[in-house]
């Protein structure tokens, strides 16, 4: 018993060689990025079978991991569901959640976590088979409802039926993503509810895409962004404005192919961004030239939107009211200075 | 560890603290562990409360008043979206109830069944007994709920589609064979009277088995009292009817008696009153059934799955449980003329109980713990909706998993408390 | 026989010359007719009985049949394969779906290039574990060793690559980390880690030596230097097993899945439950109240809950329990789980060994005046042990089904593999779901079914050598 005990505290003592630092000195210390995304929607993150993984979500953890150590592929990315993201971010065992995650005043405040951003403003919709001849969410009266557990569409569910009169037959809620879709697909619900990007991602995952439509109401705000835990104010702004420094790059034209050049403009926003004028990326834990490396590595953010999941890619999501403010969009990037 | 509890020789003023000594030995690794204990539990709480206040948590059990949002695809008692996440945990604490009673009763019944078939002199039933016996106990439950779920579940017609069965066609296929072998006396009323009764009302789709619910119209609570009282009654029967036995060997039909009091009663009762009970039959209307009762299929897979799997474990209990009691006993009752059907309820089963009762008892503790992953499949059980949607939605991550956790303990210990009370009066068989 | 002795007649009595055989049976009691009679068609419920049987499997039997094997397609690339207007005739299994999937369900996402160090430790765990099994064999001690002491640290290096760099130990934990901060690293092994390590050790042993002096008398140091450095010699070169570089490139638990997390997670559930199985079964037994009331208290704590909300408390909740940013990986974290949770069940297996042993055998130890703990080591545990292999077999099967729960907290078990494969649109056909569940199932079957005829056997041989 004794010889174990003694055994037993010296393994546990040497797990605990860390000691408690800031998330940036304990990412830098590991060498890469504890990322957590989802566990496969495509154009925000999926992996191949080689397991790499792709989309909007991860390129703003290898946004981080370009920022922090010049290299995006140094991220370790923790595939999570709905339902257990906000555990494992509270829990330490990732530094950031980057998971079409929706921003509401719940999850900012009492949960403990801070939201860097909207990386992608987004609605719930529904989706429906086409053989239900069904045009409208307002047609939905009676019908069984699939929806992913622990999400903001659990409950938005509820209050829109509500608001329009109607009454669900049943609201079925599952654990995961692919069980979600899987009973869907067999029939379990007429509809399947969840924000818009997400439907047309799942869309792509059936096997008959062309028997499935969304319907074109969004009857919520869903606005999705990256979080971080309370209590870490410096890798909140290092997140925050690695998210700003995206937007700024597109606005001012900067993109991983000319972002060589720019460095030598003398454009006074330009070199405040790329640490030619001022040593900003020092505020955050980083060097001056730390928009350089972020921009080279993963491009701006209009660069990500359509490599991701625009027109041009089987999700074909227009920019919409993800565009720039200067050409009529909601993405506003804080000033560098 | 198991020192002897005699103190030690002891010695003079001068005494000296020895290892040796059994009192002093224990009282230190007590205390050491008394004092290990108290600091693990030191450190996790120091640790958690630290954590938390880092993270700017709050903690405590208010939340529990807060509006829920979310709804819940099967609650017996009313639940809505206005309702407090406490009412939630109390939907989810009856829905596991609910799968963990029907399991145990169901599972019980079918291991009994399949127990005596792989002890049945027909070969070809002990064979398909053994079989059923091992496919279902080396598969792991969760793989079986996903497989009554996912594939059988693929395989039902959608709500429009839906296999439709009631009293009709069974009647009125009933009448046409009747018919058919010249027995039209017979099988033309019966046709008749299967056309007057209407369409099917009980269907079976990709929603879950749809039935017609029955309320009472009037005279509720006089129905509630015929049956308590005909249970009272058939109590006082078969206790009155012991007493008989043992005095006189009178032997009465006590089960069909007792049935025809408690079924008979209440029957009786709802005919004075001229049959006040209503039915609302379900019926199609835009994307699903209306009316009646929906049986969600994930509640019928994770039955379904949690009684195969624990019946396969029941029936080898129970097989064991029989072969334990000696063969002589059962000669002897064979010899003073009792047949068989006798034989097995009077003499070999209340015997092999003493055998089977501890065993099954863990085996209603595994499927009520199994209930649990019915999270897989959706069914709104404790887990899924407390720990599952509750959670996310909260954030109270120690105060719920504490509670889950506190309730599936409780579930445990009474169910443990009860079949111990239960095997005690079994084994005072025994003198 | 009154008629013999009456009579007074002048011939002979019978007397039979020889003990007779004994009859056959009649003609109605034996032969192929008497055998159909007995266990098939004695009686009408015994004919309708047989009947029903014989409609079931001819209603199950040739259907499977049919779908695995005659109508199944063994060959394609994707789903055009498996489709019945495609391929013109009826489908049955879709077998090309599993070996497309094969390698993630056996290796997860393991890098195809290191998958020969799965194989290793696939073979070498068969290889350890077959002679363990045979009873027959001998150096069963050794053998033992080499599975329980020496496999889990090979499989645990050649599955992660070694290499772990630990940060600091008992010292550095103390605060005193900066005077090891300065080292260097040589091969892979941490010298700061090692200086510290070795400093901590002279420490450590000579307050054990202190304190049992202090305690027990000058005559108990010897022993208690011995025990802690033995302890701290064990411990390091584990230690310098999973330090030392080899070059093998490394490899993170979140790429493992399938069968290979399904064994890693069974066997090292098994391993670890063993040792704290057998200490919490004697302090259940124990006559100390603390030790025996907080063992009660712990065995019956973790099998009253179910399995997955133990996952699920050391998966998302133990890091909040836990000092700090420490964190621990998401496999290891489930490993806890599923340990605590063994060790409990094992410890009721154990327990049951340890009371089957007659009272007549710790007697006698104390009699040849046996300490306890000798006693225990020597005459009860290895006697209660051995009763109660059937007892860890079946644990083990337990746990081996069990595992498939890890996929409620997203970690990807064959089952988990599985269900992942289902999503992928290039192989959605109608035959794909029960072609995987087959598959899995017969996996799943093979394992369980194989463990629990083997634990039948050992219990049969046990009973025997009981007998005699």
């Amino acid at each position: 018993m004794k010889k174990f005990l003694i055994a037993a505290t010296a393994g546990l003592l040497a797990m605990a060689g860390a000691a408690q630092a800031a998330t940036l000195d304990d990412v830098k210390a590991r060498g890469a990025l504890n990322c957590g995304v989802s566990q496969g929607l495509p154009g925000f993150s999926s992996p191949n079978d080689k397991n790499e993984w792709s989309g909007l979500d991860v390129d703003f953890c290898r946004a981080i991991a370009a920022a922090i150590f010049n290299d995006p592929s140094k991220v370790k990315y923790s595939p999570l569901s709905a339902k257990d993201r906000f555990t494992a971010l509270t829990s330490g065992a990732i530094d950031l959640l980057s998971r079409n995650t929706t921003w509401t005043m719940s999850r900012d405040t009492t949960l403990g976590f801070n939201f860097a951003g909207v990386i992608y403003y987004d609605g719930q919709g529904f989706m429906i088979r086409k053989s239900a001849g069904v045009k409208s969410t307002t047609e939905l009266d009676g019908a069984s409802i699939c929806v992913q557990t622990g999400t903001s569409n659990e409950l938005n569910v509820g209050d829109y039926f509500r608001s329009k009169n109607m009454k669900y037959k049943e609201v079925i809620a599952f654990a995961t993503l692919d069980e979600a879709i899987k009973a869907y697909e067999s029939g379990r619900c007429d509809a399947f509810t969840s924000d818009r990007s997400q439907l047309a991602a799942v869309r792509l995952k059936l096997t008959n895409p062309a028997d499935h439509l969304v319907l074109p109401e969004t009857i919520s705000k869903e606005p999705l962004g990256p979080l971080v835990r309370h209590g870490d104010d410096q890798w909140f702004d290092l997140v925050k404005w690695t998210y700003f420094a995206l937007l700024n790059a597109e606005e001012l034209g900067i993109t991983s192919k000319n972002v060589d050049q720019m460095v030598n403009s003398t454009n006074p926003e330009i070199k405040r961004l790329l640490g030619t004028d001022g040593k900003y990326g020092e505020g955050v834990g980083l060097t001056a030239d730390w928009a350089v490396r972020i921009i080279k590595a993963v491009g701006n953010y209009g660069e990500i939107y359509d490599r991701n999941v625009g027109p041009s890619t089987p999700l074909g999501i227009e920019r919409g009211i993800n565009k720039l403010w200067t050409e009529g969009g909601l993405q506003y990037g804080m000033p560098v200075r | 560890m198991s020192e002897a509890t005699d103190s030690a020789p002891t010695h003079g003023a001068g005494r000296r603290w020895s290892w040796t000594d059994p009192k002093l030995r224990s009282a230190v690794i007590q205390i050491a562990l008394g004092l290990l204990l108290l600091f693990l539990l030191w450190a996790f709480y120091s640790n958690a409360v630290a954590n938390l206040a880092r993270q700017g948590i709050a903690s405590g059990f208010g939340f529990l008043d807060n509006r829920a949002g979310f709804a819940i695809s099967q609650t017996l008692i009313p639940y809505n979206e206005d309702m407090s996440y406490g009412r939630a945990f109390l939907v989810g604490l009856l829905n596991t109830l609910l799968v963990a009673v029907l399991g145990i009763i169901l599972a019980t019944i079918l291991g009994f069944l399949m127990g005596i078939a792989r002890l049945s002199k027909n070969v070809v039933i002990q064979a398909l007994a053994s079989a059923y016996v091992e496919v279902t106990r080396n598969l792991p439950p969760l793989f079986q709920i996903l497989f009554w779920y996912l594939a059988v579940l693929a395989a039902l017609p959608g709500p429009r589609q839906s296999w439709g069965f009631g009293l009709q066609p069974l009647f009125g296929a009933i009448g046409n064979g009747l018919n058919a072998i010249g027995l039209g006396v017979i099988g033309g009323p019966i046709g008749a009277f299967a056309a007057g009764l209407g369409a099917p009302s009980v269907f079976v789709n990709n929603r879950g088995l749809v039935v017609p619910r029955f309320f009472m119209e009037s005279g509720g609570t006089l129905l509630l009292a015929a049956i308590a009282a005909g249970i009272v009654i058939a109590v006082l029967f078969s206790r009155f009817a012991k007493k008989r036995r043992e005095a006189t060997g009178q032997i009465y039909p006590v089960f069909w008696i007792g049935l025809a009091i408690i079924v008979g009663l209440p029957l009786l009762v709802s005919a004075a009153m001229g049959f006040p009970i209503g039915v609302e039959r379900p019926q199609l209307r835009g994307f699903n059934f209306s009316g009646g009762v929906t049986v969600i299929p994930e509640f019928v897979a994770l039955l379904l799955a949690l009684v195969i799997y624990t019946a396969g474990f029941i029936a080898e209990i129970v097989r064991a449980g029989i072969l334990a009691v000696s063969k002589g006993q059962s000669e002897a009752a064979h010899s003073l003329g009792l047949r068989n059907g006798p034989t097995l309820r009077l003499v070999v089963i209340p015997q092999a109980l003493r055998v089977i009762v501890p065993p099954l008892t863990s085996q209603y503790l595994n499927l009520t713990k199994n209930s649990s992953l019915g999270v897989a499949v959706g069914y709104p059980d404790l887990f899924s909706v407390f720990a599952g949607s509750t959670l996310n939605q909260t954030g109270q991550a120690i105060e719920i998993i504490a509670m889950t956790m506190a309730v599936y303990l409780t579930i445990s210990i009474l169910t443990s408390a009860l079949m111990g009370w239960y095997n005690k009066r079994v084994a005072l068989v025994e003198r | 026989m009154a008629k013999i002795s009456a009579g007074s007649a002048p011939f002979d009595p019978f007397v039979a010359a020889q003990v007779l055989g004994p009859e056959a049976p009649p003609i109605s009691e034996r032969g192929t007719f008497a055998y159909l009679r007995g266990h098939l068609f004695g009686s009408v419920p015994q004919v309708l009985l047989t009947l029903f049987g014989a409609w079931l499997v001819y209603v199950t039997i040739p259907p499977m049949i049919q779908f695995f094997i005659t109508d199944a397609v063994w060959s394609g690339t994707n789903r055009e394969a498996c489709l019945p207007d495609k391929v013109g005739r009826a489908v049955g299994a879709c077998w090309p779906f599993i070996w497309a999937k094969f390698d993630q369900l056996v290796y997860g996402f393991y890098p195809a290039a290191e998958r020969w160090r799965v194989n290793i430790v696939y073979a070498l765990g068969a290889v350890l574990l077959l002679p363990l099994l045979i009873q027959s064999l001998p150096y069963k001690r050794l053998n033992a060793i080499a599975f329980f002491g020496v496999y889990p640290v090979v499989a645990f290096i050649l599955l992660t690559g070694g290499d772990m760099e630990p940060k600091g130990f008992l010292l550095s934990w103390l605060g005193l980390g900066g005077l090891f901060s300065g080292f260097p690293a040589v091969g892979g092994l941490q010298l700061g880690f090692w200086a510290d390590y070795i400093l901590s050790a002279i420490l450590v042993t000579a307050l054990a030596a202190f304190v049992c002096r202090a305690v027990a008398g000058p005559e108990a140091m010897r022993p208690a230097i011995r025990s802690t450095l033995v302890t701290f010699a064990v411990l390091a070169a584990v230690l310098f097993a999973a330090d030392i570089d080899l070059g093998l490139a490394p490899v993170e638990t979140r790429l493992w899945g399938g069968l290979l997390v399904t064994l890693v997670i069974a066997v090292t559930g098994i391993t670890v439950s063993l040792p704290f199985g057998i200490l919490l079964a004697l302090g259940r037994r124990s006559n100390l109240p603390l030790v025996k009331i907080a063992s009660i208290a712990f065995i019956e704590f973790w099998r009253g809950v179910p399995l997955i909300t133990v996952l699920f408390f050391a998966t998302y909740m133990l890091p909040l329990f836990l000092p700090g940013r420490l964190t621990i990986d998401g496999l290891l974290r489930a490993l806890v789980g599923v340990a605590l949770f063994a060790s409990a069940y094992m410890a009721e297996v154990v327990r049951g060994g340890l009371q089957a042993i007659p009272k007549g055998q710790y007697e006698g130890a104390m009699a040849v005046g046996l300490r306890s703990s000798l006693m225990m080591r020597l005459v009860v545990l290895p006697q209660a042990l051995k009763l109660v292999i059937p007892g860890i077999v079946n644990n083990f099967i337990g746990l081996f089904k069990d595992t498939t729960l890890v996929l409620i907290v997203s970690i990807f078990d064959l089952l988990g593999a599985m269900r992942a494969a289902f999503t992928d649109p290039n192989w959605a056909t109608p035959t794909t779901l029960f072609t995987g569940f087959g598959f899995a199932g017969i996996v799943y079957f093979v394992f369980c079914f194989g463990m629990s005829r083997y634990s039948m056997a050992l219990e049969r041989r046990l009973d025997r050598a009981r007998r005699h």
